[in-house]
């Protein structure tokens, strides 16, 4: 079970989060000037990578709080979290 | 006859017999003993059999790697299939032999288990009480680190100060993170230890390997470090007349221990000469085909492996996590070099024994080859070679070896399959722990459950609420106290407890702007005192869940939601408003329990609440549909909102939720001149259904849209966004052929579920045009009615469709889905 660093908690076990897929994916300012393929792409497609990925997670059984992480896929090793009013580790 | 010898026997108290049962029989051991030196002890040499060749099997190993011995333990716990070599003896014991496959006991067979679960935090979490997990637990105290140290045996010997030391625990599993899954088993207690730990030492030791050889199953053939532990640890010898067959030095080692305790050694074999040919002879034939670290914890978290050819095995390669180490003989420390043997070769292969447990032999390993398949894990999932109880500690590397040499490919060019979690079988109670009965998940009650209680109310789980689905009277079925209460409903008065909708207080200057973008409809028009139902759809456009939104100031809201999307609606606020619109100034809480919901309905309400006594005016002009009204209700303080849920005039009564049950009471008296009658969620299902009233999540299911369901009206048209509104309008969700809303007239009540097709005959199979969402016996129509999903359903009304069910076609004709007062005369009284 992963340990996360919760950006307000600290270390906390993985059960207290929700997974919120990829980071960084703003919602359209407008959304109705999108084509049908544009908004298709926001609405299905996410990034895939092997090795450091944004992702959003949601600490939902603790201080109920969004934040950001950099995640190795291929280790699972968290290698940053960060407040959503932060930027990404470079 | 006894084969317990003075010498030895470091781990027994000679002067603390036990007695225990095996097999149906009494015997005699001592304190200290296991079940497997215990049986040794009393002469049983061949006491089991192999599972699918029926051949006699006796005790082979001293440890969790035995094959053979396993047991069923019915007194005084109880375990399915354990190996003999790792249960410790107690008083009283009672056990018999299992081939090699448990016995799922009777309910009542089987003693409950209190299975605890516990949580620990440590620096240092060493697996193994050898010498190099006792030393690395030791240096890690030094340091001033929290240090635990568990082993699977019931003894750690000389342990470490200023360290938790947990004998009888395996540990299951090593996680993500230093995350170690551990189980405690003894006569007294189970308990499953989640340990997290900063470092995770691995001290699991090594063991020792196995040989292929003709007859290697037979009774009386054993590891040659078991025998040796078997004369050192418990004082019995396994044979007297003995001979050793060795790949390396740790054999003789053995054999002098084995010869100090009394036996003689009369064949010395090694590489080269058959050892089967020696069995005759002799009643207990040592084997050492070398040593194989232990590495089933390492290698589940990815750990590498790298093939050493002095040990002729397989030592960790340093890939691992960072915090996982290995230590000691696991890490191949001090184990001795060993030949490269791993078959003794021959014509016939049926008798040389890999996996005793799967009883798979060289031959089976060769049968595999021929049939084509040459990657070790193909071989392991056609023999099951490595699939049993023990999940191949004996058989992994020797299998592998014997995969890399038949194919003729260097010793390391495959090593052995891989391993997962648990390491030994644990059982679901134990899992479960308390998690069991009323704990599995919470149980929530609203403040009128006594009065349920009291009324013998039938209760069904909604989420984790029990609601009282129909309150029967004189012994009354379902079928006509659900017809009871909805004629109480549509001819007098009924009173739902409605307090188990999820209710969410939004306020801040922006609140009104953030529900306008939750909602299809504008909440920001709604003005203060009124209400207004809505829909939230998904960003992909389909119905989410819905709800009303009652406006109690310009920047306050009380929004309700259906009782098992509570928490995803809250959830949903506090994602959009911290990762999307972080400026906006809303606060959202939870108010589910703080408001009980006391719903009273029928033509006789509004006389009903005027009976309770309130200072509201409830004249329907002054008070009118989809408004609210505070005021005071049999002395307390209320909040009463005109929405339906039945078509009926309604008052929904909110009052402080600990005055709930008083307020309940309140109605119930004052009610009952009038005919009030308690109803549940069965009568309000067929009510709403008779309305045409959806449910989310029964009448959808992610895949339909606001049009779909015939309330495009409830999406507004002007240019402002709101969530799902772009996907309302790709190319799926404008398709003319999608499954629309519509009522069914059926000639007898359908099943929920049930496909609709448009012939009542025709070959099978036959086009699926809907299916049945809701089904309902209308009490009100006198006839059984349904809703359903139908391709293209609002232009086919009047159209008859069938549904083929094993009893028998129903027959069933389309017709719009309100069923009841289309016009909504009666929703005023």
């Amino acid at each position: 079970m992963l340990l996360i660093r919760c950006p307000w908690c600290g270390p906390r076990d993985e059960v207290e989060f929700h997974y919120g897929g990829q980071a960084h994916v703003a919602y359209p300012e407008d959304a109705e000037a999108l084509s049908d393929e544009e908004w298709a792409d926001f609405l299905f497609m996410r990034d895939n990578p092997l090795g450091p990925f944004r992702e959003r997670w949601y600490h939902v059984h603790g201080c109920r709080r969004w934040f950001n992480a950099v995640r190795d896929t291929s280790t699972h090793r968290f290698v940053a979290t960060y407040r959503m009013d932060e930027e990404p580790p470079a | 006859m006894s084969r317990r010898v003075d010498a030895g026997g470091s781990w027994i108290d000679r002067s603390k017999p036990l007695t225990f049962r095996f097999d149906g029989e009494e015997y005699e051991g001592f304190e200290g003993d296991t079940l497997a030196s215990a049986l040794l002890a009393n002469g049983i040499i061949a006491g089991f059999t192999s599972p699918l060749l029926d051949r006699p099997r006796g005790v082979m190993t001293a440890g969790p790697e035995e094959p053979n011995a396993f047991v069923e333990i019915s007194e005084p716990w109880f375990d399915a299939i354990v190996a003999a070599t790792m249960v410790e003896l107690v008083d009283g014991l009672v056990a018999d032999p299992r081939a090699g496959v448990g016995r799922l006991p009777d309910a009542g067979e089987m003693p409950s288990v209190d299975a605890a679960h516990r949580h620990v935090h440590v620096e240092t979490l060493v697996v193994g009480g050898g010498l190099a997990g006792r030393r690395a637990a030791a240096a890690a105290a030094k340091r001033g680190d929290r240090v635990m140290l568990v082993d699977e045996r019931h003894r750690i010997d000389r342990p470490p100060d200023g360290v938790t030391v947990l004998p009888r625990t395996t540990a299951l599993g090593v996680y993500d993170d230093g995350y170690v899954v551990a189980h405690e088993r003894s006569a007294t207690l189970e308990r499953l230890w989640h340990v997290r730990a900063t470092r995770v030492v691995l001290a699991t030791g090594a063991q020792e390997r196995f040989v292929a050889f003709a007859g290697n199953d037979r009774p009386g053939v054993m590891l040659a470090s078991a025998a040796a532990t078997y004369v050192e640890r418990f004082g019995v010898l396994p044979g007297h007349r003995v001979a050793i067959f060795t790949t390396n030095d740790s054999g003789l080692e053995s054999a002098d221990a084995v010869r100090a305790g009394g036996a003689d050694i009369v064949h010395t074999i090694g590489v080269g000469e058959d050892p089967s040919a020696a069995i005759e002879g002799v009643d207990l034939l040592l084997v050492s085909g070398g040593w194989n670290p232990n590495l089933t914890l390492w290698r589940s978290m990815g750990g590498g492996l790298r093939y050493s050819r002095r040990l002729a095995t397989y030592r960790p390669d340093n890939v691992g996590p960072p915090w996982l180490e290995v230590v000691g003989s696991a890490d191949g420390d001090g184990l001795p070099g060993s030949q490269a043997h791993w078959l003794e070769p021959a014509d016939d292969y049926s008798e040389h024994f890999v996996d005793l447990q799967r009883d798979q032999t060289v031959a089976d390993i060769a049968q595999a080859l021929d049939a084509g398949l040459v990657s070790v894990e193909h071989v392991k999932r056609a023999t099951y070679i490595g699939t049993a109880i023990d999940q191949g500690r004996t058989s992994g590397v020797l299998a592998a070896a014997i995969v890399n040499q038949l194919l003729g490919t260097g010793p390391d060019a495959q090593g052995p399959s891989g391993a997962r979690p648990p390491t030994v079988p644990i059982s679901y109670a134990t899992i479960a722990g308390p998690d069991r009965g009323d704990l599995l998940d919470p149980i929530r009650r609203t403040r009128i459950h006594p009065w349920h209680e009291e009324q013998d109310a039938v209760f069904e789980d909604v989420g984790q609420w029990k609601r009282p689905r129909y309150f029967p009277r004189d012994g009354e079925d379902m079928d006509p106290a659900v017809a009871r209460e909805c004629l109480a409903i549509r001819n007098d008065a009924g009173v739902l407890d409605a307090s188990t909708l999820g209710k969410i207080d939004v306020v801040g200057p922006d609140a009104a702007a953030f529900l306008d973008r939750m909602y299809t409809n504008r909440m920001s028009t709604l003005p203060v005192g009124s209400i207004r139902y809505g829909f939230m759809l998904g960003l992909d456009g389909m119905v989410a869940d819905d709800g009303v939104a009652m406006r109690l100031g310009d920047d306050h809201f009380l929004v309700t939601t259906t009782t098992g999307n509570a928490a995803m609606v809250l959830d949903r606020f506090e994602e959009w408003l911290q990762t999307e619109w972080p400026g906006l100034r809303v606060y959202c809480t939870s108010v589910t329990e703080q408001w009980t919901d006391v719903a009273v309905a029928g033509p006789k309400a509004r006389e009903v609440i005027a009976a309770v006594g309130t200072d509201i005016d409830l004249a329907a002009e002054t008070f009118p549909f989809m408004t609210f009204r505070d005021g005071e209700m049999a002395g307390m303080p209320v909040r009463v909102a005109r929405v339906s849920f039945t078509g009926e005039l309604s008052y929904e009564i909110l009052v402080d939720g600990r005055r709930g049950l008083e307020l309940w009471k309140a109605v119930m008296s004052a009610g009952a001149p009038s005919g009030i009658t308690a109803y549940g969620t069965e009568a309000m299902h067929v009510l709403r259904a008779e309305k045409g009233f959806v449910i989310v999540g029964q009448d959808t299911d992610g895949t339909v849209t606001p049009d779909d369901l015939g309330m495009g009206w409830i999406v507004r048209k002007d240019d402002s966004d709101f969530i799902g509104r772009r996907s309302l309008r790709r190319a799926d969700a404008l398709r003319d052929d999608r499954k629309q809303l519509v009522g069914l007239l059926p000639n007898e009540l359908l099943p929920e579920g049930a496909q609709l097709v448009e012939e009542d005959t025709g070959p099978i199979p036959m086009p699926m045009f809907g299916h049945v969402t809701s089904s309902y016996a209308s009490r009100t129509l006198d006839r059984p009615i349904a809703l359903a999903m139908v391709e293209r359903g609002r232009s086919r009304h009047g159209e008859t469709l069938y549904a083929p069910l094993p009893g028998g076609t129903i027959t069933a004709e389309i017709v719009p889905p309100v069923f009841y007062d289309p016009d909504g005369t009666r929703r005023d009284g």
